[in-house]
């Protein structure tokens, strides 16, 4: 009987295309609109996840987000690096500055200053050069997004709105009336401030930035073997008064900040749950249509002997087929979204959570519909059947 | 061939719906037997209580009042589980509109009597062939329902209705969605596989044209047999009424 059941929802073009779309549809929205949205938001703190070797990010009391940089006294990287337990602690600057692009044209960027020693927070993936440039004098590393977009530059000077090319490695910039010779490139995640970012060495940076007695943005911490991290982590707090977090902690203060200060999440929300609608209402009531216009061959299954069980088996059947393929269709769509359009015009990014999530509403949606129809054929009786 | 052994028995059967001013008492006391073997037409105006006496013969409506006893069951007194199965069991159905699934083909649907019986799907198949085979469907059996004439879904339906071996043909309004010509083939195929078996077949119908089948017509009105005729009998009757009637015109 499963594969009359079957037959029949297939047989049945127009609804089964219809349930399909409808559910494909569904989970196409909520599956990519939540995929947005984890991308956009996993881009807010793109430099933690680029930075995996410090086990604690040391940052001003007042910071609310990996962006938003207070710089701190210089002194707080020796009080850091004082604090027992600390096996090693390295400075890192972040800030906005101008730079002036070769053909004389200005653009802002987001400056990271690594340290000059270790490198720690240098981009971990180059596709020009090394990250061991950056001990030349001068040298900077500019990323792939700047490089062809935002910093790319006029094939023709003449023409600066016509045809550009992107920058190359040995091209010069200028940062605060000083020069920056790009040394590499990398690929980093895009960030979610959508401005070129820079590389360079901490004190280069600072030198690129207005004169100020505070120009250190973040301390980057690495705990003894010996010493718990959250031990650590309360050390430094205690002994700094600086505000201390582990990698998972900053990113999740950065995201909640977005989340609590943009209307991001109400508008990705708006849209998962129009999906979630769309998906009732079109393949619910079509799921129910189909469901009703199949009474009579129910009500004559019943009268031959069908036990009501058995019919409702083969209604969940129908529905949990038609969910199956309408929850593939829609995460299969979803995937070629994120898997063609490039990362820098798009933030998509599609946790293992997202398909359960949209599994999760589709086998709602279907459950749903499903009871509604079972509902309609556990109360079929089955003298009906004679009434023509 | 009629036999003498009862098969079904019908005494002082009541059968209400609704309640209040509603209240529509569609069978007042029905006092039948059928014989094995047997084909009994019920014939009557419309309301007068057929669809409700073969529904509960059949055992997919429960009674009020009376007695029922059917190839030595009541049905009534089987749990809705039980009945279920005494039906899948021991009752085919042949329908108005035929209900075959338009999706499946004729060999799927002849078979489903016996899939809902988790009869292995091969040997459900291979009996629902043998079916079609008989009743003149043979290299038919992978077509549609909808590709296939009225006459010829009947005859799926013929096959879905035997297809199980039921000792209780019901057949309600078999004719009626078909042409003169075609209906007498049908009922002439039921007849001829039913008397073969030894099967009671009930038979509701409107259509005198097909009278001469039966072996014996019950005659309802409101809810109440008024006599049991023979088919001439009964188109006797029916002849005189309608001269009556012709007269009265005049």
């Amino acid at each position: 009987m499963r594969s009359i059941a079957i037959k029949m929802l297939f047989g049945d073009s127009a609804k089964f295309y219809g349930i399909l779309l409808g559910l494909a549809f569904a989970t196409l929205l909520i599956a990519q609109q939540s995929s947005i949205f984890v991308g956009l938001m996993s881009r807010t703190y793109a430099l933690i996840e680029e930075t995996p070797q410090p086990d604690l990010w040391v940052v001003d009391p007042t910071l609310l987000f990996v962006d938003d940089t207070k710089p701190m006294q210089v002194t707080a990287l020796q009080r850091v690096r004082s604090v027992q337990g600390v096996l090693w602690a390295v400075p890192m600057y972040k800030s906005l500055l101008v730079a002036k692009l070769p053909n004389g044209s200005r653009q802002l960027c987001d400056v990271v200053g690594v340290d000059d020693a270790s490198l720690i927070g240098a981009p971990p993936t180059m596709v020009q050069g090394s990250v061991e440039v950056l001990r030349n004098p001068d040298t900077v590393i500019i990323e792939t997004r700047g490089q062809r977009g935002r910093l790319a530059q006029p094939v023709d000077l003449e023409t600066p709105s016509g045809p550009k090319r992107k920058i190359e490695v040995g091209e010069l910039l200028e940062l605060n009336e000083k020069r920056a010779v790009i040394g590499g490139i990398a690929e980093t995640t895009p960030t979610f401030q959508a401005v070129p970012t820079i590389y360079t060495t901490y004190s280069r940076a600072i030198s690129y930035a207005p004169a100020t007695r505070r120009t250190l943005s973040m301390v980057l911490v690495k705990a003894d073997p010996s010493v718990p991290i959250a031990e650590l982590q309360r050390r430094i707090a205690r002994e700094t008064e600086l505000s201390v977090y582990t990698p998972r902690e900053f990113a999740w203060m950065t995201i909640e900040f977005w989340m609590k200060q943009t209307g991001i999440p109400i508008n990705f929300g708006i849209a998962i749950a129009l999906g979630f609608l769309v998906g009732v209402a079109i393949a619910g009531q079509m799921f129910y249509n189909f469901t009703l216009d199949n009474l009579k061959y129910f009500g004559a299954m019943k009268a031959m002997g069908a036990t009501t069980p058995r019919l409702l088996g083969l209604v969940a059947l129908q529905g949990l087929v038609a969910g199956a393929l309408g929850l593939g269709m829609g995460l299969g769509a979803t995937s070629i979204v994120g898997l063609t359009i490039p990362p820098d015009k798009l933030a998509f990014k599609m946790t293992w959570h997202i398909p359960i999530i949209a599994a999760g509403a589709v086998i709602f949606i279907v459950v749903a519909s499903s009871a509604f129809s079972m509902r309609r054929v556990a109360k079929l009786d089955p003298a009906e059947v004679f009434q023509g | 061939m009629t036999g003498h052994r009862t098969a079904i028995r019908c005494a002082r059967i009541t059968k209400t719906f609704g309640s209040g001013e509603a209240v529509v008492h569609a069978l007042r006391g029905i006092d039948l037997e059928v014989r094995c073997g047997e084909m009994m037409a019920l014939v009557g105006p419309s309301g007068c209580g057929k669809t409700s006496l073969i529904s509960i013969m059949a055992g997919l409506l429960q009674r009020d009042e009376g007695e029922l006893e059917v190839m030595g069951t009541d049905p009534g007194a089987l749990s809705g589980h039980e009945r279920t199965k005494w039906r899948g069991a021991n009752v085919g159905f042949i329908f108005q509109q035929f209900n075959l699934i338009p999706q499946v083909s004729i060999l799927e649907n002849a078979a489903v009597p016996l899939l809902l019986r988790n009869v292995p799907r091969r040997e459900a198949h291979d009996r629902a062939a043998a079916l079609l085979r008989e009743v003149g469907l043979a290299g038919r059996e992978n077509s549609r329902p909808t590709k296939l004439s009225g006459g010829q879904q009947q005859r799926v339906a013929i096959a879905r209705a035997l297809v199980n071996e039921p000792r209780i043909l019901v057949c309600d309004e078999p004719t009626s969605a078909l042409d003169g010509a075609t209906g007498q083939r049908v009922m002439g195929l039921i007849r001829e596989i039913t008397q073969r078996e030894d099967r009671v077949v009930i038979l509701v119908t409107h259509d005198e044209r097909i009278y001469h089948f039966a072996d014996r017509i019950a005659h309802l009105d409101d809810g109440r047999v008024t006599h049991v005729s023979t088919p001439a009998e009964a188109l006797a009757e029916s002849a005189a009424r309608m001269g009556e009637a012709a007269t009265a015109r005049r």
